[in-house]
């Protein structure tokens, strides 16, 4: 069936408003974009990194969620959504459960790129049938914006300042992405929020229909951490996806697959311009950084496309 | 029928997790407890058990992957040493604090620092905050019995705490033993089928585990937590009359040898036992009244009833197997101690901390102790508190 996105609008929603995560953040958007990839008689099991996703959306008595959901730890969502699969998979043998439930776990890029990376890699590996949302906002937000190995470089976080001489974060983004692709898992896709969500719904549903170990990436823009307007969360992704800064790909079963190409693509400074967190970039004197912003960009997106070949 | 059989400690408890047939077991190495989860992998290749045996990529995902097995409505299952344990640290507070009942062996070795793969008590003595039920074992067939009951215990309503079945590295998990093995279907039917009110994957009505709890409500929270480990004392005494039923042999809290007219009196965990208590029999042959107090519950503390059983003697010495650097004693010493505050006449209490790192401890020791206490008794002047016993003084 072709993809409708008022048709999927449509659905009940599975991730309660109301939660407490901010206007123009994009975790809300990913969770409910994967919720709503999910066949309504299908449950779910959601595990949570400890993040701003899950201070603001289970605080008790309170809960945002509509499947049953567990937040153990920061660094574990891996394993303990494999815990969970784990017990699913023995109590349907053993004939104690007969629905259908599949294991969603999301992280945020600190939860995922770096304290929890050894707990998601044991988990890809070991082969769980689950799939592994990161939602990417690209610094640790619920802490007050300190610097992730996701977080770009230059960019202005709170431990990683402007100063007199350090400009910013001194380290190129690490590519999580393609790391989980080495394990050769199923199925790895990047996606984020453009147009009528089209492909971040397919491949959410792929991620969540293909049998085995699953990895989504996904860009969530973060107002307050990025420092852009509410309203221009959208506009931001589709300038992340046409400069080529966060390009839309998947590997099925090892295969790379390029999922967009821009018909024009345009100069990295278009999508630095709109942030707040890249301001000392554009100072006079400067220059040198968008040039080496742009250069990085561009060796990531050749390889990218030689690997698309 | 029981069965007679000759195993180590780690196959014993191994045996026990094939008896139960767990759901989900979190396994990474450790020794000396890493003979556990190789036992129970071969059972799992044979399709001797059900269970899912999730081999992770560290002790941390191996709690994980057990809290959230038990959160799913499963049994789980671990078992670790050390340096495994302390790095489940932060899942051993998650775990008690959902009040979700998982089982770990654990087997007792000393906390790397330096490293050292012996016998002590100090991982499990530094997560006796942590929330979970201590079982101890002196020997093998104990540690055996202890795992057996452990369910029963944690999984009970009242009490819906996690449970740590602790024997001592290497004296107990490695030296085989004779033992004497339940029926399998007689441990099925002790331990019973796991039946939580509230799962994860109960389809008509989906739970949420392990919320951020605020201020409102974390207080209570704790409260319950701590209530309940009030809860498990009499379920414990309750499991073992149980167990006493099917097996003929009886649990408490602690053993009390010989102690009934003790003038001087040793407490202490584990495997020590066995030589405190030949020491024991050997001075009860001439004539000297000493006692022995192996404590086998050690949370929760069984306070009242450890003061009840030292009442009588004008002495006690308090072993500790694991140093907790307060500058005054170790932790058993701190618990039994404040027991003995509230009795009318309490003896005069001495603390050695023994035997870390493995260092042996013999008859000869504990006689030596013995002695010391009469002649505290005597003279009613304790001396130095803080003792450590067995170690080089000069070179080193
Ligand atoms: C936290 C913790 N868990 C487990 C151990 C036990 N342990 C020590 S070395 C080792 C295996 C090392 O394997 P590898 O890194 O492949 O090196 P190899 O011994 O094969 O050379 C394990 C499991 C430990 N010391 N600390």
């Amino acid at each position: 069936m072709a993809y409708s996105l008022k048709q999927q609008v449509s659905k009940p929603e599975r991730f309660a408003g109301g939660h407490r995560l901010c206007a123009g953040c994009g975790a809300g958007l990913a969770v409910r974009g994967v919720l709503r990839a999910l066949k309504p008689e299908d449950k779910a099991v959601i595990t949570n990194a400890t993040s701003c996703l899950e201070v603001s959306s289970y605080l008790y008595p309170y809960t945002a969620w509509q499947d049953s959901y567990i937040h153990s730890a920061f660094e574990n969502a891996g394993a303990t959504a494999g815990g969970v699969e784990a017990a699913y998979r023995v109590l349907k043998k053993k004939g104690k459960i007969n629905d259908t439930f599949k294991f969603i776990a999301f992280g945020g890029d600190g939860g995922t790129y770096d304290i929890g990376l050894q707990s998601l890699s044991g988990a890809m590996e070991r082969g769980h049938d689950m799939v592994y949302v990161c939602y990417d906002n690209e610094a640790y937000m619920n802490t007050g914006i300190q610097r992730s190995s996701s977080t770009p470089r230059f960019t202005d976080a709170t431990t990683t300042p402007v100063g007199k001489v350090i400009p910013g974060k001194p380290q190129n983004k690490k590519d999580l992405t393609a790391i989980l692709a080495a394990h050769n898992i199923p199925y790895v896709a990047q996606t984020t929020f453009i147009g009528n969500f089209k492909d971040f719904h397919e491949k959410a549903e792929k991620a969540l229909y293909t049998e085995g170990p699953a990895f989504l990436n996904v860009m969530s823009p973060c107002p307050r951490g990025w420092r852009y307007e509410a309203e221009d969360l959208a506009e931001i992704c589709k300038l992340a996806v046409d400069t080529c800064v966060w390009p839309l790909f998947e590997v099925e079963s090892g295969v790379w697959k390029l999922n967009y190409e821009p018909k024009k693509k345009l100069p990295v400074e278009d999508y630095l311009k709109k942030q707040g967190r890249f301001k000392h970039m554009f100072k006079a004197g400067n220059e040198w950084m968008i040039e080496e912003a742009q250069q990085f960009v561009d060796e990531k997106w050749e390889s990218l496309l030689a690997r698309c070949k | 029928m029981a069965r007679k059989d000759r195993m180590s400690g780690n196959e014993a408890v191994a045996f026990a997790m094939k008896q139960i047939n767990p759901d989900v077991m979190g396994a990474f190495p450790i020794t000396p407890s890493t003979e556990i989860p190789q036992y129970f992998s071969t059972y799992v290749a044979n399709g001797e058990v059900d269970t899912e045996f999730v081999a992770v990529e560290s002790e941390h995902s191996a709690m994980s992957t057990c809290m959230a097995a038990q959160a799913a409505g499963g049994r789980a299952i671990t078992a670790t040493s050390s340096a495994g344990m302390a790095l489940m640290w932060e899942m051993l507070y998650v775990t008690s604090s959902a009040r979700l009942p998982v089982t770990m062996a654990l087997v007792n070795r000393a906390l790397t620092g330096p490293i050292n793969i012996n016998n002590d008590h100090s991982d499990s003595m530094g997560a006796r905050d942590s929330g979970w039920i201590q079982l101890y074992a002196e020997t093998n067939q104990e540690a055996y019995d202890n795992f057996v009951q452990a369910m029963p215990i944690g999984e009970n309503k009242e009490v819906r705490l996690p449970v740590m079945v602790c024997q001592d590295g290497f004296i107990t998990s490695h030296a085989v033993e004779n033992i004497e093995l339940l029926e399998d279907e007689t441990v099925k039917k002790f331990v019973g089928e796991y039946e939580p009110e509230h799962y994860l994957l109960k389809k008509e009505n989906p739970l949420a585990v392990g919320p951020y709890d605020i201020s409102n409500y974390y207080m209570e929270h704790k409260k319950q937590q701590a209530e309940a480990m009030k809860h498990a004392k009499p379920v414990i005494l309750e499991v073992a009359r149980r167990f006493e039923e099917i097996s003929g042999r009886s649990y408490g809290f602690f053993e009390a040898f010989e102690m009934e007219d003790a003038e001087v009196a040793l407490v202490l965990i584990g495997s020590s036992a066995g030589t405190a208590k030949e020491t024991v029999k050997q001075l009860r042959r001439e004539g000297k009244k000493v006692g022995l107090v192996k404590v086998r519950v050690f949370r929760p503390f069984p306070m009242e009833e450890l003061a009840e059983a030292l009442k009588v003697v004008k002495a006690v010495a308090v072993m500790d197997k694991a140093e907790s650097f307060s500058a005054c004693g170790g932790p058993l010493f701190a618990e039994v101690r404040s027991a003995l505050y509230d009795l009318e006449n309490r003896p005069k209490a001495i603390n050695y901390v023994y035997g870390l790192g493995g260092r042996d401890i013999c008859v000869e020791d504990f006689a030596m102790i013995y002695d010391q206490l009469f002649e505290i008794g005597r003279t009613g002047v304790a001396g130095e508190i803080y003792r450590h016993f067995g170690q080089r003084e000069q070179e080193v």
